[in-house]
């Protein structure tokens, strides 16, 4: 009975405790934490320099994925498509577009092994709920890239919902191509299309081990 | 001098005349950002081909002997360089501020940094900027026109297009008179430039769905944030 409760105690205690440390974490220290704790395996680890891609997605996928609101990112994607799709759509968008980013931001991340971030200043005013943090990318060659994020605030704490390399958003940027999709083939066309990119993306993958 | 600049707008004049003859047939345009895409997309097939050919070997082979610090010093010398006309349109930007800082980049790198080589100007606290000509006119309120894909020189809008025009004309390599060494240092100059977006390469062929698409509206963008100095005015949901 005792032994019960000591139990109990541990699981709600290890089940409160981790969500309230990620809701208190600031924006910009959520930013510097992920991306510190990222470059620190990227450099310790020599298969990911070399580019083994299934690596790098796995890293992503536990480390980064967490943090990030894939809905918002696919309904900025879309723009004004986003409303005219049904529920079920917007689901395997959301699912096939996140299969694409991350594969993305995994080729980026070990195609840029020995850059140092620097953060800029980051202010914040008191119930605001939607920010960007912004980062400088130093790469060994002397130039540098602006990396910025855009984060909202939830339930669960802070999710990025835009990255922006370069003054490039990863996620706007596909929305002509999106929408020329949809105008041409439909929303389930898109669909396919991303699918079937992801499917040419994976097998490339493969075929090159 | 005025003889190279007037063939330099001879050479323009002679492409736009080329781009009007040409976007006339080329009427694929279903897209009123893009009106002509058709021209576009050929010259855009027509780069990638000189690219994968000559260009990108080049820069990988490049890339594969120099080793990283002296490529690096490469590009901290064609940087200092660039900073006299940086200086000039941040100047012409209604930044003084922003141009006296980078006035003192190239003086500080010119003497202490060798000619250049080394860059002790950002760690001494003064920022590299980037501007040019093309960035000026937006400033200025110039709309960008068209969307342009031309041969050789790649992806401009018709203001940076004219922008780049004035960026070649005042450009101190192309104004060097000894014709060898201009043209080496402008080989060189594009070599390096190549080999720094190698790593770039694959995220975007991964990433697109179409990679004319991708570049033009990646180029796009970019041409936006950087006239407003990387703070340019948020796309919404419904823009």
């Amino acid at each position: 009975m005792k032994a019960i409760r000591v139990l109990f105690t541990i699981l709600s205690f290890g089940l409160l405790s981790a969500p309230v440390f990620a809701d208190d974490m600031a924006p910009d220290v959520l930013v510097k934490k992920v991306t510190d704790e990222v470059l620190a395996v990227v450099r310790a680890d020599k298969d990911l320099q070399n580019g083994n891609t299934k690596k790098a997605i796995d890293l992503v996928e536990t480390k980064v994925l967490p943090h990030f609101n894939f809905t918002r990112m696919t309904a900025l994607a879309l723009g004004r498509e986003w409303s005219k799709t049904s529920a079920e759509q917007k689901t395997r968008l959301t699912n096939e577009f996140r299969i694409l980013l991350v594969r993305t931001y995994s080729n980026a991340l070990t195609a840029y092994k020995d850059q140092t971030v620097e953060y800029k200043p980051f202010k914040m005013q008191a119930g605001e709920t939607d920010v960007t943090v912004r980062t400088l990318v130093h790469q060994t060659n002397g130039k540098h890239i602006g990396l910025d994020y855009a984060l909202d605030k939830q339930a669960d704490g802070w999710k990025v919902y835009d990255v922006v390399v370069a003054g490039v958003s990863l996620v706007t940027n596909y929305r002509e191509s999106f929408t020329q999709e949809i105008r041409a083939n439909g929303v389930d066309g898109l669909i396919s299309t991303l699918a079937a990119k992801n499917k040419g993306l994976e097998a490339a993958a493969a075929g090159k081990k | 001098m005025d003889k190279k600049v007037a063939k330099r707008f001879g050479m323009f004049a002679l492409a736009t005349a080329l781009l009007a003859g040409l976007s006339g047939c080329a009427s694929t345009a279903n897209n009123p950002k893009d009106p002509l895409e058709g021209f576009n997309r050929a010259m855009f097939s027509f780069n990638d081909g000189l690219d994968k050919a000559i260009i990108k070997p080049v820069a990988q082979g490049y890339d594969y002997v120099l080793p990283q610090p002296v490529q690096t010093g490469v590009g901290n010398f064609f940087g200092n360089i660039a900073d006299v006309f940086i200086a000039v349109n941040n100047l012409l930007q209604g930044k003084p501020a922003d141009a006296a800082s980078d006035a003192g980049r190239f003086l500080l790198n010119t003497t202490i940094g060798v000619l250049g080589v080394f860059d002790v100007a950002t760690p001494a606290g003064l920022e590299k900027h980037d501007e040019d000509f093309g960035q000026t006119f937006g400033r200025w309120g110039v709309g960008e026109g068209a969307y342009v894909v031309w041969p050789f020189i790649g992806s401009r809008t018709v203001r940076d297009t004219a922008g780049y025009v004035v960026d070649v004309a005042v450009d101190p390599v192309w104004n060097v008179d000894h014709v060898p060494t201009r043209n080496s240092l402008a080989v060189l100059r594009l070599v390096d430039t190549r080999a720094s977006l190698l790593p770039a390469e694959k995220v975007i062929d991964d990433a697109a769905l179409d990679k004319y698409t991708y570049m033009r509206d990646a180029y796009l963008q970019r041409r936006k944030s950087l006239v407003y100095d990387g703070n340019p005015p948020r796309e919404k949901l419904e823009d």
